[in-house]
């Protein structure tokens, strides 16, 4: 066996790792939109007023928060079938990281929603606004801006979190790069090329998250100003 | 299965089942723990090492660390440590499943451990600087009396976060081969095929891991260092 970096191996594969891509930003694609909507029902479940409810809320994302999202893949995967449940890979995927980032999610709003003045509250109650009137038109514009960075570095983090769906079998860069290698008993090209694909698309993203961050902290400085 | 459903059977079917499999899910737990203390001690190193870099004025310093950080930053923990358990022996660097995984997940925390150092670092005020300096402390004694103790009840808070985020990272260590609590659960499963109770129970350790032993200990740490300073933590 040859050693060292073979591009013509390179080249015949990266088809294959480029349409594999294109799955993985699917499942990041797909598993992020569950995931903004689950953290808005875990957000909801916090502010019930219920105590039990929310002490049941609390302890639930704690454990989903605490525990790795791996174990929590192959629970999804192989114990909903003997509850008569068969859902396909890619499904049993996205709803865990819909979950587990879900979970996370509510932080974020959560901290959003509590970044926005408490006087804000006041005077809408003072000028006699309906509370969906105040969250519509005064809160949620305030509290946007505060979540996004959080947002978009939950959507980076979801993204490089994808490659464990390999694990259960779902057809994304990680698992073309196992089987490409496995097949032709190479890991050294394929690996790398996850590693670089990663990188070319998440550095530039979390730059992105970065400048967005930045334009926040200083719009909110104008707002303190 | 359907034995599964048996409001009785469940809980004969659990014990017997802790019965037989607990003890090599405790061993598996052991490993779990040996991987997150070296991976643990590593990446703190890692971090402090890196964080000071990045705040050098010696433009090569600090690009090195700025390019390891986005480096292992940008890219997928797991696309790591396949890379050193699978490549790295293309490069007669042949390092075992145990190492590798402590290796990758170190040199990847260590990269978010970093950023969280260099912050802490900056979020020292300025005047404690110049008082230090001005009272002719020598660098060392400044570093090591007045700095570093005001550090760490700024970085601890995220730190904790971090290790945690590490204990559920150590998880894909099971991935390389190494025989942890999730490499046994899986193995369980394969034979007997009572997922629920393999993966619940694993699920559950990590919990009682997480909840009960390390972020109890992390918060111990974040009121000594508070106390330290002469700031009382509740």
């Amino acid at each position: 066996m040859e050693m060292g970096w073979r591009w013509d191996f390179t080249y015949e594969i990266l088809p294959q790792m480029a349409i594999a891509t294109l799955n993985t930003i699917l499942a990041a694609g797909v598993g992020y939109a569950i995931a903004l909507i689950v953290g808005l029902f875990f957000l909801l479940a916090q502010r019930t007023p219920s105590k039990i409810f929310n002490w049941v809320n609390r302890e639930l994302v704690e454990f989903i928060r605490s525990t790795p999202l791996l174990i929590q893949l192959f629970f999804v995967y192989f114990v909903l079938p003997q509850f008569g449940i068969t859902l396909s890979a890619w499904v049993c995927g996205m709803i865990t990281i819909g979950l587990h980032f879900g979970t996370y999610m509510s932080e974020v709003y959560r901290g959003a929603l509590e970044g926005v003045s408490k006087t804000q509250w006041e005077a809408c109650r003072a000028l006699n606004f309906s509370t969906i009137y105040t969250y519509r038109r005064i809160v949620l514009p305030q509290a946007f801006p505060i979540a996004i960075p959080g947002m978009g570095n939950y959507l980076v983090g979801i993204f490089k979190d994808t490659p464990l769906l390999s694990t259960i079998g779902v057809a994304e860069l990680f698992h073309a790069a196992t089987a490409v290698g496995g097949y032709n008993y190479r890991y050294l090209e394929p690996y790398t090329l996850v590693g670089i694909i990663f990188l070319t698309l998440s550095i530039p993203a979390a730059m992105w998250v970065r400048k967005l961050e930045r334009d926040v902290n200083i719009s909110q400085g104008k707002i303190k100003k | 299965m359907p034995g599964f459903y048996k409001s009785k059977g469940i809980t004969l079917t659990y014990f017997e089942f802790l019965n037989e499999h607990g003890i090599t899910l405790l061993l598996g737990t052991v490993t779990t723990v040996k991987v997150l203390v070296c991976s643990m001690i590593l990446y703190v190193i890692i971090s402090m090492i890196f964080g000071l870099m990045r705040l050098s004025k010696n433009s090569i310093i600090q690009g090195t660390a700025t390019v390891y950080i986005e480096f292992f930053r940008g890219t997928s923990l797991l696309v790591q440590l396949f890379w050193a358990y699978y490549v790295l022996p293309f490069f007669g660097i042949s390092l075992e499943a145990f190492t590798a995984g402590v290796v990758a997940l170190g040199l990847n925390f260590g990269a978010y451990g970093a950023e969280i150092v260099r912050a802490g670092i900056l979020a020292v005020p300025k005047g404690q600087w110049e008082a230090a300096h001005s009272l002719n402390f020598t660098p060392a004694k400044r570093i090591k009396r007045i700095i570093i103790p005001q550090i760490f009840p700024i970085i601890l808070p995220p730190a904790a976060n971090l290790t945690v985020e590490l204990l559920k990272a150590t998880a894909l260590v099971a991935l390389v081969t190494v025989v942890d609590l999730t490499f046994e659960a899986k193995q369980i499963n394969s034979i007997t095929w009572l997922s629920a109770q393999c993966f619940g129970t694993a699920l559950l350790i990590y919990y009682i891991m997480a909840r009960f032993a390390l972020v109890p200990f992390l918060r111990w740490l974040e009121v000594l260092a508070a106390r330290k300073v002469g700031k009382e933590k509740a």
